[in-house]
């Protein structure tokens, strides 16, 4: 047993009992944490495959950026996860039968194969994979690049639309329209006619 | 492949309907709200001009390394993507106009899903076909959305959304199965893969269709993939309705034809079944359950799931002939479907939706022209000679019957017949019940509107008289004789 393949065991039980403990903690803010773990995991039996680029790309986007967004959403919010649990026991029975019936049905369709690992050859000009994937990403993908900046692009547009709101009555403050005010803005003379105290009005 | 500025010119008309729409963005953001008219005619007139960049294109060929293609088919299914969006803009305005949603961000979400769809139809790999239907549904999730503060465009977004992302995985699950299977995303080359026989990947294969088919139903609204359909048609606004009911069926036709032909024509025996399980399931739900719906935007969409059934049916030939009868339906279709739901976009005002069938009651006293036109959309729609949805439906039952599907052409002839009482229906109501509202019919001072509806209306008899010209174009487009 070599040690790439210890290592492989060891990350690939890890990832599988951080993948277990996302769904069964009770905590949101341990599975959150625990996500990390399953991605961070992930990432290293990514370098183990030598895709170092998407191993560092999926450390960088998914722990760095969205789990610690996803960290504050579940903090701020405060969600209580016992209601959410409630039907776990009674659906698990059902739950368990179709889990298992798709997996033998997948079974009996693929079957059980010794998966061959095909060592691909090493670059022989020594390309990084990254040089290699952004040289395919501006090559021969380039127009599906441009289309996902589209897509980007769409996303703002809808996050706009659909956040974007301008309430009337609410008392903010404008810095810009405080100071481009002038003097006869802010005060009004009236002039009126003197009334005599007696004098009541109607 | 080196790139080469004949890629360029291929990519034309999208390029410059990019381009034109993130200038309308700036535009748009200038004009006040009381000149969003600038927005809307601007709007129009880029669509008009792509349409004449595509009409006027470069001759066939594919380009950025084989992931764009430029043919026959993808201009035809252009040409009525483009004129069908156009009609929903104008059909759209007054709508809007009267429910304060008349903003910019519609027509430029609906110009962002028009680019998409006009890449899916010309995708070349797989990748394509998943980033141009990534382009189209998450516009069409955010328009759904558009009319932020009502609970049921919420809910009907949040339905989209949840299962329009489920669809897609699947979908991609499937690519990546196919992937797995042939080493390549080009659509050609699985093609060429798949044809001469790639041995012991047969059954990775076949699984990857399973998943790829699963997603085409749901994103065509097939039985038993049809459960977001009318919850979503009914829970947006008309305008929006208008628009993803019509124009995207043209675009999923494409995606299937590419996916399911173009790449894997050579598993014609597996998904051939799949999709005749498929069409009858949509055409019996479809048909029977809207026979019990009192709204119409929830009895059309029951309908287009029937419709979705014929169309599936064409597909499930595998000849030439049977994808063009399947293209004509889906062009069909979208022009019926743009109608029917531009006639309650026409009677609906400030406050009043007319989306229950009861509001079209006297419509022939209250203004004879428009209940015309509306008889001839749900005529069509039923299938009805001479009018155009008779034929759609005429060739697809005889590309059927060529390739010896007698059952299932029974079974559509027999759905079809039920689902002709739930449109005549309509007609009932418009022509033989007294009005509930007296008077003649306030129209919308929107004359486009009124015009352009009305030359739909009449386009269903016209082409239902004179669909060879139509007809000849798709047999071409399909190479069939």
């Amino acid at each position: 047993m070599s040690f790439e393949l210890i290592l492989f065991y060891l990350f690939a039980a890890v990832l599988t009992v951080a993948a277990l403990g996302v769904i069964t903690v009770k905590n949101s803010v341990h599975a959150a944490l625990l996500l990390v773990l399953t991605f961070f995991t992930a990432a290293a039996l990514w370098l183990l495959l030598q895709a170092e680029f998407l191993a560092i790309a999926l450390v960088l986007v998914y722990v760095g950026a969205v789990m610690v967004l996803f960290l504050f959403v579940v903090m701020m919010l405060d969600i209580k996860i016992e209601p959410l649990r409630e039907g776990f026991v009674r659906y698990l029975p059902v739950g368990a039968i179709v889990a298992l019936v798709m997996l033998t049905e997948m079974l009996m369709l693929i079957g059980l194969k010794v998966m061959s690992a095909q060592t691909l050859p090493p670059d022989p000009a020594g390309a990084s994979n990254t040089a290699w994937l952004g040289k395919a990403l501006f090559t021969q993908f380039l127009l599906p690049f441009e289309v996902a900046a589209v897509i980007l692009t769409v996303a703002l547009i809808a996050a706009v639309m659909l956040t974007l709101r301008r309430r009337v009555g609410v008392k903010a403050q404008n810095p810009a329209k405080q100071v481009a005010v002038k003097a006869s803005e802010r005060i009004r003379i009236v002039k009126m006619e003197s009334a005599s105290k007696g004098a009541s009005t109607p | 492949m080196p790139f080469s500025l004949h890629d360029l010119y291929l990519l034309l008309p999208e390029a410059f309907l990019l381009f034109a729409v993130c200038g309308l963005i700036a535009v748009d953001l200038l004009v006040k709200p009381s000149q969003r008219d600038v927005t809307h005619w601007l709007a129009i007139g880029v669509l008009v001009a792509t349409l004449a960049l595509v009409v006027y294109s470069v001759a066939p060929g594919r380009g950025f390394s084989g992931m764009f293609v430029h043919d026959a088919v993808s201009r035809l299914l252009k040409v009525f993507i483009l004129l069908i969006v156009i009609a929903v803009f104008v059909y759209a305005r007054n709508y809007l106009k009267d429910r304060k949603l008349y903003v910019g961000e519609f027509y430029i979400l609906c110009l962002f899903a028009t680019l998409g769809m006009m890449l899916l139809v010309s995708a070349g790999s797989l990748v394509m076909i998943y980033v141009g239907l990534e382009l189209l549904t998450l516009s069409s999730y955010a328009l759904v959305a558009l009319n932020r503060d009502s609970p049921l465009s919420s809910e009907a977004a949040m339905k989209y959304f949840v299962l329009g992302a489920l669809a897609s995985g699947i979908l991609l699950y499937g690519m990546s199965m196919i992937y797995g299977a042939t080493g390549t995303l080009d659509l050609k080359s699985i093609h060429e893969l798949v044809a001469s026989g790639v041995g012991d990947n047969k059954v990775l294969l076949t699984f990857g269709l399973v998943f790829l088919v699963a997603g085409i139903g749901f994103k065509f609204g097939a039985a038993p993939f049809h459960m977001w359909l009318p919850d979503v048609y009914q829970g947006s606004p008309t305008a929006v309705t208008t628009f993803i009911g019509s124009a995207p069926k043209i675009a999923a036709f494409g995606m299937a034809w590419r996916l399911l032909e173009g790449a894997l024509g050579g598993l014609h025996q597996h998904w051939g079944d799949m999709l005749a399980v498929l069409a009858v399931l949509s055409l019996g739900i479809g048909n029977v359950v809207a026979i019990a719906q009192s709204n119409l935007k929830r009895m059309l969409a029951y309908s287009t799931i029937s419709h979705v059934g014929f169309l599936l049916l064409g597909l499930a030939n595998g000849t030439p002939s049977g994808y063009a009868a399947a293209m004509f339906y889906a062009i069909a279709y979208a022009i019926m479907s743009a109608a029917a739901f531009g006639s309650i976009l026409l009677l609906a005002r400030a406050g009043f939706e007319a989306e229950e069938i009861d509001d079209f009651k006297g419509l022939n006293q209250r203004n004879p022209w428009y209940a015309f036109v509306v008889l001839l959309v749900m005529a069509s729609l039923a299938g009805i000679p001479p009018l155009f949805g008779f034929f759609a439906k005429l060739l697809v039952l005889k590309a059927a019957l060529d390739a010896g599907m007698l059952w299932l052409s029974i079974v559509a002839i027999v759905f079809a017949i039920v689902g002709a009482f739930y449109y005549l229906r309509v007609i009932k109501v418009m022509y033989f019940d007294a009005p509930v509202e007296k008077g003649v019919l306030a129209l919308p001072h929107d004359i486009p509107l009124r015009w352009i509806l009305s030359v739909n209306g009449a386009a269903l008899l016209f082409l239902g008289l004179f669909f060879g010209p139509l007809l000849s174009w798709c047999y071409r487009a399909m190479g069939a004789g």
